[in-house]
């Protein structure tokens, strides 16, 4: 594998995206990075961001623009050495003004697919639609002579199916980015029975260089990462609809929302997490993943329901939340949706009664953020979730079965054969969704 | 030099100074300009001295705000800070991070030259316009620009790395960062109980752990940690320098003032490197001059503003006045020494880098801070001055041991 070659004529699909904008970043500074070693002065190297949309593209080169810049700001000590045998640049802020323009030199954004014809590695992350990433694959292989490589970031579509449906035999990978890629260290590798081991190399050496952690997932719907996370929603969705027979609907999110975060010592609650993939996305990925399943029902109607009165959560381009399951103010929750009433709840008006409902929070409970820098946290998880184990209130026991359930979840990955090892599972579960512990534990047994 | 007239220093001011560690600063919000900084600390010395009528001349120590806030020609500021200094002379002194020291230095002579009785000394810089990266480009004039190209992206840290790298290999690493450590713990302690200071909301736990923490040559010098560097500061300090006519013009007793002693003023070749690493030079010098200028020696001290833009600088400069021999001077300060309870506290409001380090000022600062503790006014900050050893001593550094004034203070009687 020439891995230098390969990444002279690139093409990102969906470019614009969520997920393309940053993997045009991410291969943008990779190419600019290596294109600056003295072996590779010979080389030229094209990256064509390809989207529909035109204004969406205007958009990316400015996004593109000001991230180069703050990369550079951080590496200014890497850049000087790299720049050493340029006199003409002198002050760090030259440097960076140089190198912002070599690595937006190689960037050319464009509506025409044509232009991936010539590339000889294809990065797909266009919307989660398999006829779609089929049709667009399939149609740039054809008409290609160079037999590409195309890695795509599909969260749900087996690869499998897509080598098949573009016919494309050996010649594609997943790899799966997190969002957003520029800053998630987690990258899902998936590798189909027929994938060229040339290919897997150069997926392996384009991580490294980007410093990425590679798990491995086998070519299963969902992978690690959606095979944990949808699965965990729903089982928050089934405690919200049982919980709402003997409370209102809004304390129920309210409550299961609370345990999931303060109680299992997450980033976010579960509502806030399916918030910020966006509510149709969550429900677009179970959908794509449902048919694979034997033995579960991947579904929820309560999502189907929110999807139609258009209540979808997301962000904005600002990057700040739209209101989902929850209503945000200045990024912190402020409301709780009540499809009856088509409106938002205040929590303050129901806080109260809520937590009381729960019951108080053990003494040794901690915060998040203050757990999340330390090394060894196993010591405050035995002793956290062995005095939840022992206590006899809701919030208490909604906890042991959350956490009992995720763990479960974790154990069935390994089991169905779509992880490699439970070690595997946690390291998703970690870096990707920065659990402060895995699923796969002893605390909730 | 001697000294042909008595010199007098009062009415002392410092605003915060504002970066990061202060509860009020947050890089995405607006902040207040030069303008500000300027007038704060100039009216906050001109309340304390009777109004802007006594005042001769004014001069303003600044070291880069043409590039930090495109402004040249501050010395016309003065009549901002107070209408009735308009017509009156003003200038502005330039040398690097000793520019506040030399506005020291043009106020004293004015008064020795009998050009002046009272001079309004201000030292600002306003350094948080830009981010640090880009900052160090600014700072890097302190140097010779013709190194700048194979100087490090932090240049000035970068100086001063290959300083300790060169203390590290000659006297041992492990024993050298101990010294280190408690130098930046110390100005920890000692900002704690300043208002003004930079540092002064830190309540780190355990600031000798933060200082001992591994340096990483990938992101930032291979021999300093940010703990051993003083921060990117905002800030401005005033002091009125008077004759004896001045003040009684102003109606200040003088044991309200400091009187100036002795006095050391000397430069070094921008244009050549170090002769040795683990020495400063130039600094040495002056403090000779102005020892030799006030006929006292270091036993004579109580205490001293020195020069720590790292804590490496604060460790040379103890070898530098003889608290300790070559390569005993990180022994000197680990035992506690140079620590406000110490043989000879040192930096006693947190130095350059607990105080904080708005570059232009720094010198001016300095004899604040002397003028406070010899005064009785330093608040919190206060320590004990021995009758037997009452003098205190700035000294005040710009570049790399290239320019220092240092300067020798007593109460006024
Ligand atoms: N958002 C996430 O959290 C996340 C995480 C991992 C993987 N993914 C996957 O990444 C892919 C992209 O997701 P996203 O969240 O970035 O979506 P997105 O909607 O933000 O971006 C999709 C982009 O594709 C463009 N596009 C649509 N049709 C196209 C076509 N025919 N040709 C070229 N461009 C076209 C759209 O204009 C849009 O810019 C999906 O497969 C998704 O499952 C998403």
């Amino acid at each position: 594998m020439d891995y230098i070659n390969k990444l002279e004529k690139v093409s990102v699909l969906g470019a614009a995206g969520k997920m393309g904008s940053g993997i045009l970043l991410l291969t943008a500074v990779e190419m600019a990075d290596q294109a600056l070693k003295s072996e590779n002065k010979d080389k030229s190297f094209t990256l064509n961001a390809i989207d529909v949309s035109n204004d969406a593209l205007g958009g990316l080169m400015r996004y593109l623009k000001v991230q180069v810049q703050k990369l550079a700001e951080k590496k200014m000590v890497a850049l000087r050495g790299m720049y050493a045998d340029r006199n003409d640049l002198i002050e760090n802020g030259e440097i960076i003004d140089q190198y912002v323009l070599d690595v937006m030199t190689y960037v050319r954004p464009t509506t025409a697919l044509e232009a991936a014809y010539n590339s000889t590695l294809v990065f797909e992350a266009v919307s989660e639609n398999k006829d779609l990433k089929n049709k667009l694959l399939s149609q740039i292989d054809k008409n290609s002579s160079n037999k590409p490589w195309f890695l795509t970031n599909t969260s749900s579509v087996p690869i499998h199916e897509l080598e098949k449906g573009a016919d494309l035999k050996g010649r594609i990978v997943g790899f799966h980015f997190y969002n957003p890629p520029a800053v998630q260290k987690l990258v899902e590798l998936i590798v189909t029975d027929a994938t060229a081991a040339d290919l897997k190399d150069f997926a392996m050496t384009y991580a490294k260089n980007l410093r990425k952690i590679i798990v491995p997932s086998n070519d299963f719907a969902g992978f690690i990462g959606n095979g944990h996370f949808m699965r965990d929603a729903l089982h928050g969705i089934h405690t919200v609809e049982k919980l709402a027979k003997e409370n209102s609907f809004v304390e129920a999110v309210y409550m299961v929302n609370k345990v999931s975060q303060d109680y299992l010592v997450r980033p976010m609650g579960i509502f806030q997490l399916i918030d910020y993939v966006g509510v149709d996305v969550v429900k677009f990925i179970m959908n794509v993943m449902n048919p694979y399943l034997k033995d579960e029902d991947l579904h929820s109607d309560l999502l189907d329901k929110y999807f139609e009165l258009g209540v979808k959560g997301g962000q904005f381009s600002s990057g700040a939340q739209k209101d989902g399951f929850l209503k945000y103010e200045k990024g912190r929750v402020s409301g709780i949706y009540d499809p009856d009433k088509k409106d938002y709840v205040a929590v303050a008006d129901i806080q109260e009664a809520c937590d009381k409902k729960l019951g108080d929070l053990p003494k040794s409970c901690v915060a998040w953020k203050s757990i999340i820098g330390k090394k060894d946290r196993s010591k405050e998880f035995t002793a956290l979730f062995g005095d939840l184990k022992n206590m006899d209130t809701l919030g208490a026991k909604l906890a042991m079965e959350y956490g009992a359930r995720s763990n479960a979840i974790g154990k069935k990955l390994v089991a169905d054969n779509v992880a490699h090892s439970e070690a595997d599972v946690n390291t998703v579960m970690l870096t990707g969704f920065f659990h402060a512990y895995g699923p796969i534990n002893e605390y909730f047994v | 030099m001697k000294l042909r007239r008595k010199v007098y220093m009062t009415a002392g001011y410092n605003t915060i100074s504002l970066g990061t560690g202060r509860k009020e600063f947050n890089p995405k919000k607006e902040r207040p300009g030069l303008e500000h900084y300027l007038k704060e600390a100039g009216q906050g010395t001109l309340t304390q001295i009777g109004g802007a009528d006594n005042v001769d001349e004014g001069v303003v120590g600044n070291f880069m705000a043409s590039r930090f806030n495109k402004q040249a020609h501050l010395g016309a500021f003065m009549p901002m800070i107070d209408a009735k200094l308009m017509y009156k002379p003003s200038i502005r002194t330039e040398g690097a991070c000793a520019s506040g020291g030399l506005a020291l230095i043009s106020g004293i002579k004015s008064i020795l030259a009998e050009t002046a009785e009272v001079v309004l000394s201000v030292g600002v810089e306003v350094q948080n316009t830009q981010k640090a990266i880009y900052g160090a480009d600014v700072l890097a004039g302190a140097g010779w620009f013709q190194k700048r190209k194979d100087g490090h992206a932090y240049f000035f840290p970068g100086q001063f790395s290959d300083r300790a790298g060169a203390y590290y290999e000659k006297y041992g690493k492990d024993y050298t960062r101990k010294g280190l450590a408690k130098w930046f713990a110390n100005a920890m302690d000692n900002a704690r109980l300043c208002d003004t200071a930079q540092e002064h909301h830190n309540t780190h736990p355990n600031p000798i752990e933060l200082g001992m923490m591994e340096p990483n040559g990938k992101v930032f010098t291979d021999h300093l940690n940010v703990f051993d560097c003083s921060k990117v500061s905002d800030g401005a300090s005033a002091i009125a320098i008077m004759s004896e006519d001045g003040l009684k013009r102003c109606g200040i007793a003088k044991k309200d003032a400091v009187e100036v002693i002795g006095l050391g003023h000397a430069v070094g070749d921008i244009t050549e490197d170090p002769k040795d690493l683990t020495r400063l030079d130039t600094i040495e010098k002056a403090i000779q001059l102005a020892f030799e200028s006030a006929g006292i020696t270091k036993d004579d001290l109580a205490t001293i503003e020195v020069h720590d833009c790292f804590t490496i600088a604060g460790i040379l400069a103890t070898e530098a006045l003889g608290f300790a021999e070559r390569g005993k001077g990180a022994q000197f300060v680990a035992d506690g020494n140079t620590a406000r309870d110490g043989k000879i506290p040192i930096n006693t409001t947190g130095g350059l880098i607990g105080w904080g380090h708005p570059t232009g000022a720094t010198g001016v600062h300095q004899a604040v801070t002397i003028w406070e503790q010899l005064t009785g006014r330093a608040g919190k900050a206060q320590i004990e001055i021995p009758a037997n050893r009452p003098y205190g001593m700035t000294i005040n550094m710009g570049g790399d041991d290239k320019t220092v004034v240092a300067i020798v203070y007593k109460q006024g009687e």
